[in-house]
């Protein structure tokens, strides 16, 4: 059990000020993904939760006790470092039995668990090398071992997949899938910028920008309600469209957004007319980017697209996923 | 990889370069390796590349005198071996000879000589030889000069004599005994004073680094008196004798260590910063996360240093004679050599055996540790490893 609470937390480095009164309330258990683009304070963020960075004002409760001053060893949580920070002198048995060395238990009862890690990840054929002669993959499971050997009540993933290829992140996502759904009662926060990732793991999301918390919420909370324009733009792919002037106003908006998605495409009839601009096809859908007078617009379309470049199409946008924002970008229910 | 070994005009002239200095440094060593395990006449009438091949020595003896003469058939007979007679016991053969000092090369070995009075001289090869005259030998032996031929030998005696009688034995243990623990303990200081001064929050860091760098630039004169008057001054309060080796293990301490944190903190910094949060994480203290992860990971930029403090205390004479004194029981190596430039000038094998026995520690240092020497001078401009 271990519930986190961050209370009017900030944090300054002299005059600047990177994280601005953050509060969350992560429940003991929970997957929780903090995501935005880069420079947001995410990993200061987490690392705050670490114990790594101090914490300039406000208070951070792991279990109802605050521990803004506790060394990261006494907080009960593990990390996984985007490096994965392997100690590249130590076998992969040292690198995980070296935190159990730490808390000085008996030479047996590391091995004894070093052991059931190794074997939950399978990593026992390797537990005599050093982390040089592992590849990419294993890396990151000697990091999560590491992790999962301290019997942590948090654990923290800072960008853990941004090092691995395409084949392998997908992979290693699905573990670390799997990884939460067998250890249901740890907490779990993971860092990233990729929305994908964020969007396949998480109970929860929380889209960050320039260290203030845009929006909290389920991966399809967000999808489908976002709270602002930049959580609109931020979650999905591509992005979603903003439409302004005449259509906009005509549903009481400032900023009408739709996703690709959601549009209906036709060759005789709608209210934004356009010119087809360029076509991808990928064979389970295509993407139409289509020039209107209010600018640029992606649609989507299944399958093969019929349109060419330079056909005149007319969008519909399906009227219960247009999103209205006000003046300030926010969200009009 | 085969492209970049094409011979270039400008990596003919590096390699060129690089040839000339490896022979120029290494020549000289050779010599003294060669000229240390040659027999002391030698060394002086011929050159150490010479040693391997047979060498031809003039020399000047004397044959017996009149009075070992044996009269046969009305001549006067003196036989004996020349080489075997000569002071100092010459071996080899004879290549030639010749009556007086003039001319060793008149006759070669075997021919027999004849006098202007009537003498009849035949040295052999090996030696022998038989002197005849019609009338009575002087007392004194006839001078007879002599070109022997020195078959190639090599002797560990001068080594013997060196470490013994010439007390080169006694400074090595000396030299060893000031530049060990002159090596070690600076080592031990400067990587936890590095490992703060990179790792740990600390008040006026930053101060303290400054001050440690522009310690680097005092030199050693300057400083070496006032602190030999206060280490004696101390070592008179605390009953210390004030020529002893804990003043030199102390001072070489003192002058090694801004360079050595200087040269630590800056690798000891530049370890990524994850691996020392992962072991905080961990549950590592700072003890542990020096001991168990930098310590090991420095290991190349210690072992450089320790090339350079080990040389450096072990080729050391200023301070050495300043803290040591010259007493004879505890002369440093570099202190006996100076002295035996002095006392032993011409003795060449004295000189060379001493110069390589000096030299012979640095050298098994230098490659023992060579690897990690190159990779603690690239410390930092290199990822990974």
């Amino acid at each position: 059990m271990a519930d986190i609470k961050l209370t009017n937390l900030n944090k300054s480095y002299g005059t600047v000020h990177i994280l601005k009164d953050i509060n969350l309330d992560i429940k003991s258990g929970e997957f929780m993904v903090f995501v935005g683009p880069s420079g947001c304070g995410k990993s200061t963020l987490l690392r705050s939760i670490c114990g790594l960075e101090s914490i300039t004002s406000g208070t951070l409760e792991i279990d109802n006790a605050v521990v803004n001053e506790v060394p990261p060893s006494k907080r009960n949580i593990a990390m996984v470092f985007q490096s994965y920070a392997l100690y590249p002198h130590m076998s992969v048995f040292e690198n995980v039995g070296f935190a159990l060395e730490n808390q000085g238990l008996p030479k047996d009862e590391i091995k004894k668990r070093v052991e059931k890690v190794a074997d939950m990840l399978q990593l026992t054929p390797y537990l005599a090398r050093l982390p040089k002669a592992l590849s990419g993959g294993q890396r990151q499971r000697v990091a999560i071992g590491r992790a999962i050997v301290r019997g942590a009540k948090v654990f923290l993933f800072d960008e853990p997949l941004s090092n691995l290829d395409a084949a392998l992140r997908v992979q290693t996502r699905m573990e670390i899938a799997k990884l939460k759904q067998s250890m249901p009662n740890t907490t779990m926060i993971y860092v990233t910028h990729d929305q994908v990732e964020a969007m396949t793991l998480a109970d929860r999301i929380v889209v960050l920008q320039a260290g203030v918390v845009e929006q909290v919420g389920s991966p399809m909370e967000l999808y489908e309600q976002p709270a602002n324009i930049f959580v609109a733009g931020f979650i999905g792919s591509p992005k979603m469209n903003f439409i302004k002037g005449a259509a906009a106003a005509a549903l009481k908006a400032t900023t009408i957004g739709v996703r690709p998605e959601h549009f209906e495409i036709s060759d005789k009839k709608g209210p934004i007319k356009g010119k087809v601009d360029y076509t991808e096809v990928l064979g389970s859908d295509s993407f139409l980017y289509i020039a209107t007078d209010d600018g640029l617009i992606t649609a989507r379309e299944n399958g093969k697209t019929t349109f060419n470049d330079g056909d005149t199409v007319y969008l519909t946008p399906q009227a219960k996923n247009t999103h209205r924002f006000d003046d300030n970008g926010k969200r009009i229910n | 990889m085969f492209k970049d070994m094409k011979l270039t005009p400008g990596k003919t002239a590096v390699n060129l370069a690089v040839l000339i200095l490896v022979i120029l440094w290494t020549l000289p060593t050779l010599g003294i390796l060669v000229s240390s395990f040659r027999d002391k006449n030698l060394i002086s009438s011929s050159g150490w590349w010479t040693a391997t091949s047979t060498s031809e020595r003039p020399q000047v003896l004397r044959l017996k005198g009149g009075n070992e003469a044996v009269e046969k058939d009305g001549k006067f007979v003196i036989t004996g071996n020349i080489l075997q007679e000569s002071p100092d016991g010459a071996a080899g053969t004879v290549v030639s000879f010749g009556l007086g000092t003039k001319d060793p090369r008149a006759n070669l070995a075997g021919a027999t000589l004849t006098s202007e009075d009537g003498k009849t001289l035949q040295v052999n090869a090996d030696g022998t030889y038989t002197y005849t005259s019609p009338t009575a030998f002087d007392e004194r032996g006839q001078r007879v000069s002599v070109i022997a031929a020195v078959p190639p030998s090599f002797t560990t005696e001068n080594y013997k004599t060196v470490l013994n009688a010439e007390g080169i034995g006694r400074s090595f243990l000396n030299s060893l005994t000031v530049a060990i623990p002159s090596t070690i303990i600076p080592i031990l200081i400067a990587a936890f004073a590095a490992y703060a001064l990179s790792w740990m929050e600390l008040p006026k860091r930053g101060f303290f680094v400054a001050v440690i760098v522009a310690l680097l630039v005092v030199p050693l004169q300057l400083s070496l008196i006032p602190l030999l008057r206060i280490y004696n001054q101390a070592g008179a309060t605390l009953g210390i004798s004030p020529k002893g080796y804990l003043g030199i293990w102390l001072a070489h301490t003192g002058f090694g260590l801004p360079f050595a944190i200087y040269l630590f903190r800056s690798y000891i910094a530049g370890l990524p910063k994850d691996l020392i949060e992962s072991a905080k994480v961990d549950g590592a203290n700072d003890f542990r996360i020096f001991m168990r992860i930098v310590l090991p990971l420095s290991f190349p930029v210690l072992a450089s240093f320790a090339i350079f403090q080990f040389l450096w205390t072990w080729n050391d004479l200023l301070v050495a004679i300043v803290f040591l004194g010259t007493d004879s029981e505890q002369l440093v190596l570099t202190g006996r050599l100076n002295n035996l430039l002095g006392s032993r000038g011409g003795n060449w094998e004295i000189l060379t055996t001493s110069a390589f026995i000096t030299i012979i520690v640095p050298v098994v240092v230098f490659f023992s540790l060579q690897r990690y020497f190159v990779r603690g001078l690239l410390a930092g401009s290199v990822k990974g490893g």
